[in-house]
């Protein structure tokens, strides 16, 4: 099967019938309820107090439903109107943009606990159209985001790197932003179950981890 | 959209973020709806202290309500009784009150986001797109 992200620019990918098909299937909901679970863990927020979380990539609200059980508000980004429509049909609780990644995360300083990202941010280092230039939208998302961040705050993001300089590009980016962290690979040797998590922390944290 | 985000979310043009008319966003032909939301003291208390309330002031009245506190609420505690009336308002105002469709504009570029069916929408065209 080939990968999305080299078929069509997400928001063509995902269409009505992608977003249904998608969303319904009970192997993608139970994948995606297993990431958003370990990146809560990797996230290791401060138990029993609020917490306003950012989604990016939220898609249909899968993890943002998830995030609602664990008694966090949250606010979703995606650039699918189609997986967004599929959200608002399922009820979720958080509130959800039509927004490109790449331009940015038009939010103001500090607004944020925490962020996270589910199978998403590979999409930035595409070049869909002519001028779409990957370095720049890396640099716009990673800079707008760890604004939008509280000094401390964290961001995990499950993604699905085509190669090693994909993933290069993306914490090269987020440290020019002015992230610190690293990358945390678990099932390093399954070929199939491997999976990447991009761990970062917005400047300073006021707590120990 | 809930009247909370519009605390949180300005221009996505770089440019505006230095500007200082550009937030919070103006609200025009906007259609509300109240939803009920569970009750969550402590999620209010969190937020208050990064809420800019000149803002909060300013997007209510956008909307037809004159009639908030020109400061922001002080020492609530979600777990003392005097303090629930206003956490309940707060709860009303902030996570209840939903705006489905309208306009937000900045007022530093002009441009106009729209809110359909509660998404805004904040792709920018090409000649705004950073
Ligand atoms: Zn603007």
């Amino acid at each position: 099967m080939s990968r999305p992200e080299e078929l069509a620019p997400p928001e063509v990918f995902y269409n009505d019938t992608e977003s249904f098909k998608y969303t319904s299937s009970t192997r993608v909901q139970h994948i995606q309820a297993k990431m958003t679970l370990r990146a809560l863990e990797l996230l290791n927020l401060e138990p029993d107090t609020p917490h306003f979380i950012l989604d990016l990539g939220c898609g249909s609200g899968l993890s943002g439903e998830i995030l609602t059980e664990e008694g966090y508000n949250w606010v979703g980004l995606d650039i699918s109107p189609s997986m967004l429509a599929t959200g608002l049909d399922r009820d979720v609780e958080g509130d959800l943009f039509l927004a490109d990644l790449g331009n940015g995360v038009p939010f103001r300083a500090g607004t944020f606990d925490a962020a996270i990202s589910i199978s998403a941010i590979q999409w930035l280092c595409n070049a869909d159209t002519a001028g779409v230039d990957p370095k720049k939208r890396l640099l716009t998302f990673f800079n707008t985001l760890y604004a939008s961040l509280k000094r401390g705050g964290k961001f995990v993001a499950q993604f699905y790197p085509m190669n090693d300089s994909q993933t290069e590009s993306i914490m090269g980016a987020a440290k020019v932003a002015g992230f610190g962290g690293g990358l945390v690979i678990d099932d390093p040797e399954s070929k199939r179950h491997k999976k990447y998590y991009l761990v970062l922390t917005a400047g300073m944290s006021d707590r120990q981890i | 959209m809930k009247f909370l985000t519009t605390n949180f979310v300005q221009c996505a043009v770089k440019s505006c973020h230095s500007s200082l008319t550009s937030f919070p966003l103006q609200y025009e032909e906007c259609q509300l709806v109240q939803q009920e939301q569970d009750y969550n003291p402590e999620f209010i208390v969190h937020m208050l202290e990064r809420l800019d309330w000149n803002a909060i002031v300013q997007v209510a009245k956008d909307l037809g309500n004159e009639s908030l506190p020109a400061n922001k609420p002080e020492d609530l505690d979600p777990i003392m009784e005097d303090s629930q009336a206003v956490l309940r308002d707060l709860h009303t105002l902030l996570v209840e009150t939903q705006i489905v469709e309208g306009k937000m504009v900045c007022k530093n570029c002009g441009h106009i986001y729209y809110i359909k069916n509660s998404i805004p929408n904040f792709l920018l065209p090409p000649h705004l797109a950073n």
